[in-house]
């Protein structure tokens, strides 16, 4: 099966799932995006002939949301919070330097390795525990520069583990 | 995850510990539908996401819609900055939170509700499906609640991905529908044709978890916890430079000195009320009261200490705008972008009274001409700081 064919029945598994309705158009995406990491031109087509929504239409709600993406990104998503109220952070604070130091890419830019993406985010609602960011769908709070290099670490290691896995 | 391990400082008793949810849904499935409204009513209870809707009056409206298909939406999107007792409300109170959309599902004839997630939570779904399924075993939910022959309802989660609009009602229901989060005319209103066409309660988190402690307590023992015309209590959300930030519940008509003072912020620069669409608070007001007509708030508090650089504030702010904008009215979307510049400018050069002018004036474009809150209300936070701290420009005189 080719890999368009694969997308297919993919969407076709998830319409199962979420109903063949417009409503169902957002949880097919986020599982799309999820499991991808993105959603490509392909899923995006498939999910137009499998629910019967014009192209543009889809093409329009994937790249409205900030969560979704339709280029290629890291493994794991990491949104920095930029909000003034998150401990008056920036892109400066200590912690968040260690990170781009760590990883060794800039703002908006993925790891040659494919693991990591970094993104800015407004308020992910942890203003009285900053500096926070989200790892794809988790929080991390209270960051340090110690913290933030074992939490890289610690996701290095499960994608490694699920790499041995498969 | 466990959401305890993001749970945060909470700094007094909230009413929310007080309550069980189950006594609130018996009460409500004893009683007729229009009574519970009216009890919803006689409590002054308004709604906490900002707007401030008296829910009373909103649940008779849709109550009086024909039809039998209508929905309860509980908007869970909180994407205001400085903004979280969502979060806490949402880890501590799931079964508060349910119990007042079963009670307004009551009250109008909905059977169905929706809880719209903010993606940035999606870490509290896990919490929030075992929830629902401890209500439904407990019969708090589904067919006959309680035995009451006429009372079933359900809800189910649907996740937002990521947009602050979309915490604008009308936006929500786009969302929900499969499409962008581009806010509706109104009207209709969504209590008249919200969600797929149908008769539509959109209420805050919050808003909701009062609903069954009013039930329980009476809307005598609500109403009695605020002054005369702003009944009831609140959730603020306390960050920035202070000693003690988290949440705190207040009733209505407490000062703003008053809570710096309980949260370690007695020495702050500035407050800034509402989040980026509030209001920024000089020392020479924080004797002003949390009260709509005062201090209009949807809970968030944001501290500024003696360091801070407040055209940094406003300049954080209305990039906040920028990217948030949904795009569909030229004010909002043009607007921010042009207000961006304009604060960078003066944070250069300073300003001139031709640019100053200019900036009023674009503000108050913005205010009138927005299709909806967002863009009706950026222009506040950088409003208030131009009035009160344009000494800070630079060659201010």
């Amino acid at each position: 099966m080719d890999a368009q064919q694969t997308l297919r029945t993919e969407v076709e598994q998830l319409v199962r799932v979420h109903g063949r309705t417009r409503t169902a158009l957002m949880p097919i995406l986020q599982d799309l995006n999820r499991a991808h990491s993105y959603i490509s031109e392909d899923a995006m087509l498939a999910v137009s002939d499998a629910l019967n929504v014009p192209r543009a239409e889809v093409y329009g709600v994937a790249t409205f949301y900030s969560y979704f993406s339709v280029k290629p990104r890291g493994t794991y998503v990491i949104r920095i919070c930029r909000t003034i109220s998150c401990a008056k952070q920036g892109e400066y604070h200590p912690a968040i330097a260690a990170l781009f130091d760590e990883l060794e890419i800039g703002m908006g830019e993925t790891t040659s390795d494919g693991m990591f993406t970094i993104e800015q985010t407004n308020c992910i609602g942890m203003c009285d525990q900053g500096p926070a960011m989200m790892v794809n769908e988790i929080p991390h709070i209270k960051l340090t520069e110690a913290s933030v290099r074992s939490i890289l670490n610690e996701y290095r290691h499960a994608a490694l583990a699920a790499k041995k896995a498969q | 995850m466990d959401p305890k391990a993001v749970h945060g400082f909470v700094g007094n008793k909230l009413s929310f510990s007080e309550v069980t949810p189950r006594d609130g849904i018996r009460m409500a499935a004893e009683m007729a539908a229009e009574d519970v409204v009216a009890i919803i009513g006689a409590s002054g209870l308004r709604g906490r996401g900002g707007a401030g809707f008296p829910t009373g009056k909103k649940w008779e409206f849709a109550r009086s819609q024909e039809g039998s298909s209508k929905y309860i939406i509980c908007n869970a999107d909180e994407g205001e900055p400085g903004t979280f007792k969502d979060r806490l409300i949402l880890t501590d109170f799931p079964e508060l939170v349910f119990a007042g959309m079963a009670i307004a599902g009551r009250a109008v004839g909905a059977e169905f509700g929706i809880l719209y997630l903010r993606a940035e939570y999606g870490w509290l779904r896990e919490h929030l499906d075992a929830a629902l399924e401890r209500c439904r075993a407990a019969n708090t939910l589904g067919n006959n609640i309680l035995g009451a022959s006429d009372f079933s309802f359900d809800i189910s989660i649907r996740m937002g991905s990521g947009a602050y609009v979309c915490g604008e009602e009308t936006a929500l229901l786009e969302s929900l529908e499969g499409r962008r989060g581009d806010a509706r005319n109104r009207i209709p209103f969504p209590v008249q044709a919200g969600y797929l066409g149908k008769p539509t309660v959109v209420n805050n988190v919050e808003t909701l978890a009062w609903v069954p402690c009013i039930m329980v307590k009476g809307p005598s023992w609500f109403a009695a916890m605020g002054t005369r015309k702003a009944p009831g209590a609140w959730l603020f959300c306390v960050s920035g430079d202070c000693k003690r930030p988290g949440i705190y519940e207040y009733p209505f008509g407490t000062s703003l000195r008053q809570i710096l003072s309980d949260v370690g912020a007695e020495n702050a620069k500035a407050v800034q009320v509402g989040g980026a669409s509030g209001t920024c608070v000089p020392p020479a007001q924080f004797d002003r009261t949390m009260t709509p007509g005062d201090l209009a708030t949807g809970g968030s508090i944001i501290v500024f200490g003696a360091g801070q650089d407040m055209f940094a504030v406003a300049e954080n702010f209305q990039h906040f705008f920028c990217d948030e904008s949904c795009g569909q009215c030229i004010p909002c979307r043009l607007g921010n972008q042009r207000m961006l510049e304009a604060i960078g400018k003066m944070r250069k050069d300073g300003l001139t009274v031709d640019g100053e002018r200019n900036v009023r004036q674009l503000a108050q474009t913005m205010t009138v001409a927005s299709k909806c809150g967002l863009g009706q209300m950026s222009a506040r936070a950088f409003l208030s700081i131009l009035n009160n701290f344009s000494g800070e420009l630079p060659g201010h005189v």
